[in-house]
């Protein structure tokens, strides 16, 4: 079976699609976090089947992937620690709890 | 590997010293010398910043093309070394306090390490540096916004921070995504030719993808909602750190980017895009900042239409426009910086940062008072001080394109410099007129606090004045002009 780079492009855009929506629609944070990891790793999906249908000869998409795979995961770290001082603070990591700055 | 290409990077490699240097003695120092800290992390960047700007640097590429030095780096870092050294200079007495004390060297090392970040942002011609130096800049904010911990609003403010930072960063990379299919190389110089002829519906979208990304870090108004939100609640030292050093990195990348990368065949696109932005930036940002009571607050929203500003010295692309940008953000750095100076001091000592609670302020507390309101009438852009001179220059760079829709542009600009005036000037109504009976008490200032708005002042007075800061911004503009070549 030939598969061609719209059969790993297509995916990628619904996955990164997804992440934008439960960035928006999810209310707890930890969900949210999941949610940006899914739109990082999409990122990453491009990179890789650009360098590998595209530009076969070269490994710069490749290597980009491996750089932002390891900032997603200093990302996530970085977001988790944050997520456990507001939990220290407010008991929960619903967003709709922290609220107390705005307009 | 030839090491000689690291004589490329004379600042950046002074910076990690630095940061070696403060590292060490936050380690290894024991516990009763530690309260020098500040003092010594200010005197070695003092040191540092003064050392570069020795004019001996060596421009041109390092590393195969990936990091380049021109005239204009070398300045913008410059500018934004002093910068830092002020916000060093106004941190010093706070990170000593009570709460603060017992982690003040990570706020020192983590704000020498964006720093960093931001040099590597500025240099960089590759994108994957680019984003590496992008996250270095972004990341540990988020960190020192949660700093105070004991503070419910630091911790929301972060929270907020962290997320709305890495979903623009995502945002970002999928536009790079897309160059990198589309031209399969992601050096600056190797993208340009390859998109030339038609525009492609693709890149379009990548470009919006990455305009709306470096415009979530510039704070440009559909992408602003966290900015305000972080400002009150970070605290005031990282305030004043991201409103103008990570606003003035971001805003000479962003230049970079558009002029280099997509300034050849989609000139006219990005210049739209970014018309309808500051047109938005200026206004929202500046409708908003109106009603805002909380001085931080307020200082957050200015802050968001004085980027729409900045924005005209890139949609000008040319020399003129670049030299006016970089002059802004000189000038801006040193008006916000005294107006974050005396809201610092007054929140440090009192603990009042709503604009009612400085009704009176002049009765008991003349300098201050004074220092604020140079920094409005610099910001809202009176005559004999800097403010001024760098919306002047900005118009005028904005207008050397000579298109109709350039000058209509300016003319909204400048309604809105108007409209601005009134709510710099409610502060100073507050403080000089208006009368209260429960006056902020006298408050002695630390002496680092003193030298750092007295620097701030001078900046602001002179800045204008001193006409050849202008004329070298000038030169070193000229001298990297190449940059520019593809658009004419």
């Amino acid at each position: 079976m030939n598969l061609n780079i719209l059969m790993y492009l297509i995916p990628s855009l619904i996955m990164f699609g997804c992440g934008v929506y439960g960035f928006i629609t999810r209310k707890n944070m930890i969900a949210i976090m999941i949610s940006l990891e899914l739109m990082l790793n999409a990122v990453d999906i491009n990179f890789v089947v650009f360098n590998r249908f595209l530009f076969p000869g070269q490994m710069e998409g490749m290597f980009f992937t491996l750089f932002a795979i390891a900032i997603a995961a200093a990302e996530t770290a970085l977001a988790l620690a944050i997520i456990i001082n507001v939990f220290r603070a407010m008991r929960n990591v619903d967003i709709t709890d922290i609220n107390r700055l705005k307009f | 590997m030839n090491y000689s290409q690291f004589l490329m990077m004379p600042q950046e490699l002074g910076l990690l010293l630095v940061f070696a240097l403060v590292f060490i003695y936050d380690t290894f120092m024991p516990s009763r010398s530690q309260r020098f800290l500040p003092c010594f992390t200010a005197i070695l960047f003092a040191i540092y910043t003064a050392l570069s700007f020795v004019p001996c640097v060596v421009t041109g590429m390092a590393f195969s093309g990936m990091f380049e030095t021109t005239a204009a780096t070398w300045v913008m870092k410059n500018i934004l070394n002093v910068g830092v050294l002020l916000v060093l200079l106004q941190a010093a007495k706070w990170s000593n306090g009570e709460f603060v004390s017992v982690r003040r060297g990570e706020f020192y090392e983590l704000l020498l390490l964006t720093l960093l970040g931001m040099f590597i942002m500025i240099s960089a011609r590759h994108f994957l540096l680019f984003v590496i130096g992008l996250e270095t800049a972004s990341l540990p904010i988020a960190a020192l916004a949660a700093f105070e911990k004991n503070h419910y609003e630091s911790r929301e403010a972060a929270a907020k921070y962290v997320f709305t930072a890495i979903f623009s960063s995502a945002i970002f990379l999928l536009g790079i995504s897309f160059v990198y299919g589309l031209t399969g190389t992601l050096y600056f110089n190797d993208i340009a030719p390859r998109v030339l002829g038609a525009p492609s519906a693709l890149l379009i979208t990548a470009l919006a993808f990455v305009i709306a990304g470096v415009g979530f870090k510039l704070s440009l108004v559909p992408f602003h909602l966290w900015t305000a939100d972080v400002y009150q609640g970070a605290p005031t030292a990282v305030t004043s750190y991201l409103s103008v050093i990570s606003k003035g990195a971001a805003a000479f990348s962003f230049l970079i980017i558009l002029v280099q990368v997509f300034g050849a065949a989609y000139q006219a696109v990005w210049q739209w895009m970014l018309y309808a932005l500051i047109i938005l930036t200026i206004t929202v940002g500046n409708l908003f900042a109106i009603r805002q009571r909380n001085l931080k607050r307020f200082l957050a929203f200015s802050s968001i239409s004085q980027a729409g500003y900045v924005m005209l010295g890139i949609i000008a692309a040319n020399v003129l426009g670049m030299t006016s940008m970089i002059y802004y953000v000189l000038v801006y750095i040193f008006s916000n910086l005294a107006a974050f100076g005396v809201i610092a001091a007054i929140e440090r000592a009192t603990g009042r940062v709503t604009m009612d609670d400085y009704n009176g302020l002049f009765k008991t507390n003349p300098w201050l008072s004074f220092t604020m309101m140079l920094a409005m009438f610099s910001l809202g852009g009176i005559p004999p001080f800097a403010g001024f001179f760098s919306k002047f220059f900005i118009f005028v760079g904005a207008c050397k394109t000579g298109s109709v829709a350039i000058y209509v542009l300016v003319l909204i600009a400048l309604i809105n410099t108007i409209i601005s005036l009134y709510y710099y000037l409610l502060v100073v109504k507050a403080m000089f007129i208006r009368q209260d009976e429960c006056v902020i008490p006298t408050i002695k200032s630390h002496w680092s606090e003193r030298l750092g708005m007295i620097v701030s002042v001078a900046g602001i007075v002179l800045i204008g004045l001193v006409s050849c800061i202008y004329v070298a911004l000038n030169t070193a503009s000229q001298e990297s002009a190449q940059i520019f070549m593809l658009i004419d």
